[in-house]
C-alpha cells in the first residue's frame, strides 16, 4: 500500500524526476555517500569526519512520530542524496510547457514573465539579467566586511567561522531529520555581519547567484557579531517549480551581544493537487541562539505551500536581556496538514519572548499550533506572551493548538490566550453590501486577521505576501 | 513487580466468586499491564508525572493484594461536620458502611457486583490494573425524577496498618432521566507509600445533573490516581470540583464525552501545594454533538518544591456546532523551586464553534502586596489575602451552597 502511494507520487509532475543523466552519486544513503558528497565539494577532513559522526548517529535514531500529519514512509536509500544543478536540457522549454493553474496564479500576484521563466528555471535571455543586479549588490556588502555566500564557499573561504559556529545551534546528536541534514547537506546560505555593522539591504537568497538547486538538504548558517543587524529574506512568495519532495533543511541562527537577526519566510511550494496527490514535505529544522546579552532574533513566517509543512523556528535565549519572537501565518487548504510552531527556551536573566501565530485551515486540511515556552530557574523576570489564533473555514478542516508551558521560576510570567472562531456572517454580509465579491471579502478578512503578522515582514515582501494569502483561500468558501 | 502481581492476582482470584468468562477477561487486563507497566514520563500523557518512577523511588515493591474478610473499626471523628449527609465509607477499599437515611426508599440503589465489566478496556494501564484487582464494584443508580436531598459523601479513608499497599476501587453511577445527585469524595489518610487507583464511571441520561466534588486536603505520603469517566446525554450537567492539596503525589483525570446536544460540562479546580508534593489535574472533553458548552478553570499556588501540572483537552467533532468551549489556568508561584507547566490543549474540527483557552503563571502582584501593606497589613497578611481571593473566584463557582462553604471552611477561607 505505501509502496503504491510512493509510486504515484513519483509520477507525479512536480515530483521526483529521476532520470537526469548529470553527475550525481550513486541512490541510498550509506558511508560512501557521504565520502562522495564531500569529496565532490572538496570538503576539509574535519568536516568530512563530522558527517560521518553524524551518520553514525543517524543509524540509531528512529524517525519521530508524534506528529500530527502522517505521511507514508520514506525510504530514504532510494533517494539521491547529490546531483549537480541541472542543465537547461531537462528544464521546461517554455511556459507553454507549465501548468496553466500556475501560470493564473502569477498573473494574480503580478509576477513579471521573466521572473516566471526564472522561477521554473527556463533560461532567460538578456534582458533580464539578476546576475548584475547581485553582482551590484554584492560590492556594497564586500565594502562593509559581509560575508554573504553559499556554505559550500564559505567552507573554502572562511573554514575557521564555519567550524567555530556550524552545528552550535542544531548538534549533530539532534532529531532524526536534522542529524540527517547534517550528514548529507549539499548547500545553502552562509552570512557573517561583523562587529558594530548595520546591513544595508535586505539579504535574500534571491540574488545570491548560485541560489538555485541547493536541493533539498540545505544548510544555513546566519552569524551576527557583537552590535550588528541583519535581516534575511527567505523564499519567495511565487509557487517554485521543485524536484525534491522532502525538504529536511537546517537553519542556524547566531546573535553575539547587543547583535538582531530578523529571518523571514515565505513558503510556498507546491501543496498538491486538489486531490492531495503530490506535493512537498517541508521538515525543517530552524534554531535561533540569542548567545549575547541583548541579542535579540525574530522569525517571521508565512507558510502557505506544502503537502506537509512541519517546522518550529526556535529561539534559545542564552544571553541576559535577550528577546526573541515568532511571527507565524499558517494556511492550509485542500488536503494540506501542517504542524509549526516555535519553542522559546530563556536561559538568561531579564529574557523576554512573544509569539503571534495565526493559523488558517480551509477544504479538508489539518492546522496544528505546537509551542513550548520553557523558564528555566535561572531565568530570573522572564516574560513570555502568547497569542494564537485559528479561523476555520468549512467543518471538513481542523485546526489545534498543543501549547506546552513549563514555569519553573518564581519572578517570571508566562501568559498564553488562544482563540479559534470562523468568519462571520455578518462580516461576510457588511462586506458584500458594499460591492465585494465573496472572496474579496473573505480576502480582505483574513488579511486583517493575520494583520499583526504581515506588518512584521519587511515592506516589499508584505504586500506580496497579502495577495498571496488571498489566492491561497481561493475556492474554499461557498 | 511480575512475580508479586501475578501470585496476588491468584489470590485475589480464590477469594471471589468470579465466573471463567471473568477471570478471563481479568487475566488479560492484567497480561496488558504487565506488558506495559506504570505509565512513565516517555508517555505523553505522563510527561508531568512519572507514576513509574515515583513508585520505584518512594515506595519500591507493592503489595497488590488486600484480605477484605475482615472489618475495619470507623473513625467517626472524620466525618464532615455542620452539613447532614449520606455516607459511604470506605476503609481501606473496603466498604465498611452505607449510610441513606436522608433518603427516600429505592429511590437510590447500590449494588454490589462482582461481575467484570468488558466496557472501558485499553485506557491505560492504570485502568487495565484496576481492571485486573477490583474483587467487586459497585453500581449506585439515581432513579429517574428523583433528586437526592442531602448531598453523598463518600470517604476515602485509610489507616496506618496498611503500608506499601496498592487499593483499587471502582464505582459505577447511573443518573436516570431527571435525578440529581451531589456526590462529595472526601480523602483522609493516616497510611503512608499506598497507591490508591480509583476509577469512577458516571453514566448520565437525559435532563440529569450531575455535582462531584473531591476534597483532598490532609496531609499524607500516598499516591493516588482518579479517573472519571463522564457519558452525557441530551441537556444533562456534569459539574467538577477538585480541590488537591493533601496527598503527595496525586492525579486527576476526567475524561468528559457530551454525546449529545444541550449537555454541558464544568470542571473547576484549586491545587494548592506545598512540601514537594506533585499533583495534576488532566481533562479530556470530547464535544461529540451539537450545542454543547464546557467550561473549565483551575488555579494552582505552588509553595517550596512542589509541582503541578494542567493538561486539558478540548476535542470538538466535525458534526459539533454551535460549541462553546473555555478553558483557563491560572497559577501563581511562592517559592523558587516550585514549577508549573501547563499544556491547554484544542482540537476542533468543526468550524462554527466559539473555542478559547489561556494560561498564565507568575508570582504575586508586587504591586497589590504594596498596596495592602501601606493600608496597614504585614507582609505574610497581604500574601494570604491576595492568594484567597484568586483561589475564592474557583471556588464561586461551586452551585452548591452547603458545600461551598465546606470547601471555603476546609481551606480556612473567609466570607
Amino acid at each position: 500500500m505505501r509502496e503504491k502511494e510512493i509510486d504515484i507520487l513519483k509520477d507525479y509532475k512536480y515530483g521526483f524526476t529521476t532520470d537526469i543523466e548529470n553527475i550525481k552519486a550513486p541512490k541510498g544513503l550509506n558511508e560512501e555517500v557521504i565520502r562522495f558528497i564531500s569529496n565532490i565539494k572538496k570538503e576539509p577532513q574535519w568536516l568530512l569526519e563530522w558527517r560521518l559522526k553524524a551518520f553514525e548517529r543517524l543509524k540509531v535514531l528512529k524517525e519521530p512520530d508524534w506528529q500530527k500529519p502522517k505521511y507514508p514512509k520514506i525510504d530514504y536509500q532510494e533517494l539521491y542524496y547529490y546531483s549537480a544543478p541541472k542543465s537547461f536540457k531537462e528544464k521546461p522549454k517554455s511556459l507553454d510547457d507549465l501548468d496553466p493553474k500556475l501560470l493564473e496564479t502569477y498573473k494574480k500576484l503580478g509576477i513579471p514573465l521573466q521572473e516566471q521563466k526564472r522561477l521554473n528555471g527556463i533560461a532567460v535571455d538578456a534582458v533580464f539579467d539578476s546576475v548584475s543586479v547581485a553582482t551590484t549588490f554584492k560590492e556594497k556588502l564586500t565594502e562593509k566586511g559581509i560575508i554573504f555566500c553559499s556554505i559550500s564557499e564559505a567552507i573554502q573561504k572562511h573554514p575557521e567561522l564555519v567550524k567555530k559556529y556550524l552545528g552550535t545551534v542544531i548538534p549533530i546528536t539532534d532529531h532524526y531529520f536534522a542529524t540527517l541534514n547534517s550528514a548529507v547537506f549539499t548547500d545553502g546560505s552562509f552570512v557573517y555581519i561583523p562587529p558594530n555593522v548595520r546591513c544595508p539591504m535586505e539579504l535574500s537568497t534571491y540574488f545570491r547567484i548560485n541560489a538555485s538547486d541547493t536541493g533539498q538538504f540545505e544548510r544555513t548558517l546566519i552569524i551576527a557579531d557583537k552590535g550588528s543587524y541583519v535581516s534575511y529574506l527567505e523564499g519567495c512568495t511565487a509557487p517554485m517549480r521543485d524536484e525534491n519532495q522532502l525538504h529536511a533543511a537546517n537553519v542556524e541562527l547566531i546573535a553575539l551581544d547587543d547583535a538582531e537577526i530578523k529571518y523571514s519566510t515565505v513558503q510556498n511550494w507546491y501543496p498538491g493537487d486538489k486531490d492531495g496527490k503530490g506535493g512537498i514535505y517541508n521538515f525543517v529544522t530552524k534554531r535561533g541562539i540569542c548567545k549575547g546579552k541583548n541579542s535579540k532574533i525574530s522569525w517571521t513566517q508565512v507558510e502557505t505551500g506544502s503537502a506537509i509543512t512541519w517546522k518550529y523556528p526556535s529561539c534559545i535565549l542564552q544571553g541576559d536581556n535577550s528577546i526573541g519572537e515568532f511571527y507565524s501565518i499558517a494556511i492550509t487548504n485542500n488536503h494540506q496538514k501542517a504542524d509549526t510552531g516555535t519553542k522559546m527556551i530563556h536561559l538568561g536573566k531579564n529574557t523576554k519572548s512573544k509569539i503571534i501565530s495565526k493559523g488558517i485551515s480551509a477544504g479538508l486540511s489539518d492546522m496544528t499550533y505546537r509551542g513550548l515556552v520553557d523558564i528555566s530557574s535561572r531565568a530570573n523576570n522572564s516574560r513570555n506572551y502568547t497569542q494564537c489564533d485559528s479561523l476555520l473555514m468549512g467543518n471538513k478542516c481542523g485546526a489545534h493548538t498543543i501549547p506546552y508551558i513549563k514555569n519553573k521560576n518564581l519572578e517570571s510570567n508566562i501568559a498564553h490566550e488562544a482563540t479559534t472562531s470562523k468568519i462571520s456572517e455578518e462580516q461576510l454580509h457588511y462586506c458584500q453590501q458594499r460591492g465585494l465579491s465573496q472572496e474579496e471579502a473573505v480576502g480582505l478578512i483574513v488579511n486583517g486577521f493575520c494583520k499583526e503578522v504581515l506588518q512584521q515582514l519587511p515592506m516589499e515582501f508584505a504586500v506580496e505576501a497579502q495577495k498571496l494569502v488571498g489566492i491561497s483561500l481561493e475556492g474554499s468558501v461557498g | 513487580m511480575r512475580e508479586q502481581l501475578l501470585t496476588d492476582f491468584d489470590k485475589i482470584i480464590s477469594d471471589s466468586k468470579f465466573s471463567n468468562n471473568d477471570i478471563e477477561h481479568k487475566r488479560k487486563s492484567l497480561n496488558k499491564f504487565i506488558e506495559n507497566g506504570f505509565p512513565t514520563k516517555k508517555n505523553e500523557d505522563w510527561k508531568f508525572l512519572d507514576i513509574g518512577r515515583i513508585i520505584d523511588k518512594n515506595i519500591g515493591q507493592l503489595d497488590f493484594y488486600n484480605n477484605y474478610s475482615s472489618q475495619n473499626k470507623i473513625d467517626t471523628s472524620i466525618f464532615v461536620k455542620g452539613l447532614e449527609h449520606n455516607k459511604i465509607v470506605f476503609v481501606n477499599g473496603r466498604i465498611e458502611k452505607i449510610d441513606l437515611k436522608h433518603e427516600e426508599n429505592n429511590k437510590i440503589e447500590i449494588k454490589e457486583e462482582s461481575k467484570s465489566i468488558n466496557k472501558f478496556n485499553n485506557i491505560n494501564s492504570l485502568i487495565n490494573l484496576n481492571n485486573a484487582l477490583t474483587n467487586k464494584h459497585y453500581t449506585i443508580t439515581t432513579k429517574s425524577g428523583y433528586s437526592l436531598k442531602k448531598p453523598l459523601i463518600i470517604y476515602h479513608s485509610t489507616t496506618n496498618s496498611i503500608y506499601k499497599k496498592n487499593i483499587n476501587l471502582r464505582l459505577d453511577f447511573k443518573l436516570e432521566k431527571n435525578s440529581s445527585l451531589k456526590l462529595i469524595d472526601y480523602f483522609y489518610d493516616d497510611s503512608n507509600d499506598n497507591f490508591l487507583n480509583i476509577f469512577y464511571s458516571f453514566d448520565l441520561a437525559k435532563d440529569s445533573i450531575l455535582k462531584n466534588y473531591k476534597i483532598d486536603h490532609k496531609d499524607n505520603k500516598n499516591l493516588k490516581y482518579s479517573y472519571n469517566h463522564i457519558d452525557q446525554s441530551e441537556n444533562s450537567l456534569s459539574e467538577t470540583f477538585i480541590l488537591s492539596s493533601g496527598s503527595s503525589y496525586l492525579k486527576h483525570e476526567i475524561n468528559c464525552n457530551l454525546n449529545e446536544k444541550y449537555s454541558s460540562a464544568f470542571v473547576n479546580g484549586i491545587l494548592k501545594l506545598d512540601d514537594l508534593k506533585n499533583h495534576e489535574i488532566k481533562t479530556n472533553i470530547n464535544h461529540l454533538n451539537e450545542n454543547t458548552k464546557s467550561y473549565q478553570l483551575v488555579k494552582s499556588v505552588l509553595g517550596k518544591a512542589s509541582k503541578a501540572a494542567y493538561q486539558g483537552k478540548i476535542s470538538v467533532n466535525s458534526i459539533a456546532q454551535k460549541t462553546d468551549g473555555y478553558q483557563l489556568s491560572k497559577c501563581i508561584l511562592l517559592d523558587k523551586t516550585s514549577e508549573f507547566n501547563a499544556k491547554p490543549e484544542l482540537e476542533i474540527y468543526a468550524d462554527d464553534v466559539k473555542c478559547s483557552h489561556g494560561s498564565a503563571s507568575g508570582s504575586l502582584n508586587e504591586d497589590s502586596i504594596f498596596y495592602l501593606m501601606s493600608r496597614g497589613l504585614n507582609y505574610e497578611q497581604s500574601k494570604e489575602l491576595l492568594i484567597n481571593g484568586f483561589l475564592l473566584d474557583v471556588i464561586e463557582k461551586i452551585t452548591d451552597s452547603e458545600t461551598k462553604n465546606l470547601i471555603k471552611n476546609t481551606l480556612g477561607l473567609k466570607e
